[in-house]
């Protein structure tokens, strides 16, 4: 039911970071993401050695946490025909985390994001990535925009 | 409240969302919050935010519209403190 909203994320297979919604309403966002071992970023980071990058680990917090999120309360508050205007993109504003483990290959993450505010078109939210151990992977705040850019 | 009682506030709610203390401290009612302090876009959602916790308003979509530069910014709050009397 939640998972109809990953039909509008922007992103394609290498750079999609979601694979299912659990939970999704107005306070809090929970979503989920295995790492495949097939990555593009693992050959590289690092050689002989795969671990995700941090970067890597920020973009999942932000793409359940922030553009799942952001999606919903845009189509749910502002009626905003997302799917039909091609040029609104979701943009990451600004971040502040804290990383605690690594993650490794093949891994299931799980992201729990709560709304601090959505005010004036911007979303602002604490996300925590948890392992199936649950213990905390990554910490912080986040925040975006959806902003219409013309090509 | 004066407008120089806003202003003086309105550098303590800025403060935190500016690199640039200098400026901040010289800053005029021509002072442009993302062309001159560099204050990334989105913060200013941020500093709209503060400014109604600081001086007990509640600040609407058009109203945000126009804060733009520092006098523009004491044109709503100083409306707005008005309203609520």
């Amino acid at each position: 039911m939640n998972n109809h909203i990953l039909s509008h994320l922007p992103y394609k297979s290498s750079f999609r970071f979601v694979d299912n919604i659990i939970s999704l309403n107005e306070d809090e966002v929970i979503g989920e993401y295995t790492l495949k071992p097939d990555s593009f970023f693992y050959e590289d980071h690092f050689a002989g050695n795969p671990v995700t990058p941090g970067v890597i680990v920020t973009e999942i917090m932000a793409q359940i946490g922030l553009v799942v999120f952001g999606i919903f309360l845009v189509l749910k508050e502002l009626d905003l025909k997302f799917l039909e205007n091609d040029s609104l993109f979701p943009l990451l504003t600004s971040t502040d985390v804290s990383f605690h483990k690594m993650v490794l290959p093949g891994q299931k993450v799980t992201v729990v994001s709560k709304k601090q505010y959505f005010r004036f078109g911007k979303l602002k939210c604490y996300i925590e990535m948890t392992d199936s151990s649950k213990e905390i992977v990554a910490k912080g705040t986040f925040s975006g925009v959806i902003k219409e850019i013309h090509k | 409240m004066t407008r120089q009682e806003i202003l003086d506030e309105l550098k303590k709610v800025i403060a935190p969302y500016t690199t640039n203390k200098e400026l901040l401290a010289g800053i005029t009612e021509d002072t442009d919050l993302i062309k001159d302090l560099k204050i990334n876009s989105a913060n200013l959602v941020d500093i709209i935010i503060d400014a109604e916790a600081k001086y007990e308003i509640e600040i609407d979509y058009d109203s945000a519209d126009k804060m733009i530069n520092v006098g523009t910014c004491l044109d709503v709050i100083g409306a707005k403190i008005n309203e609520r009397g």
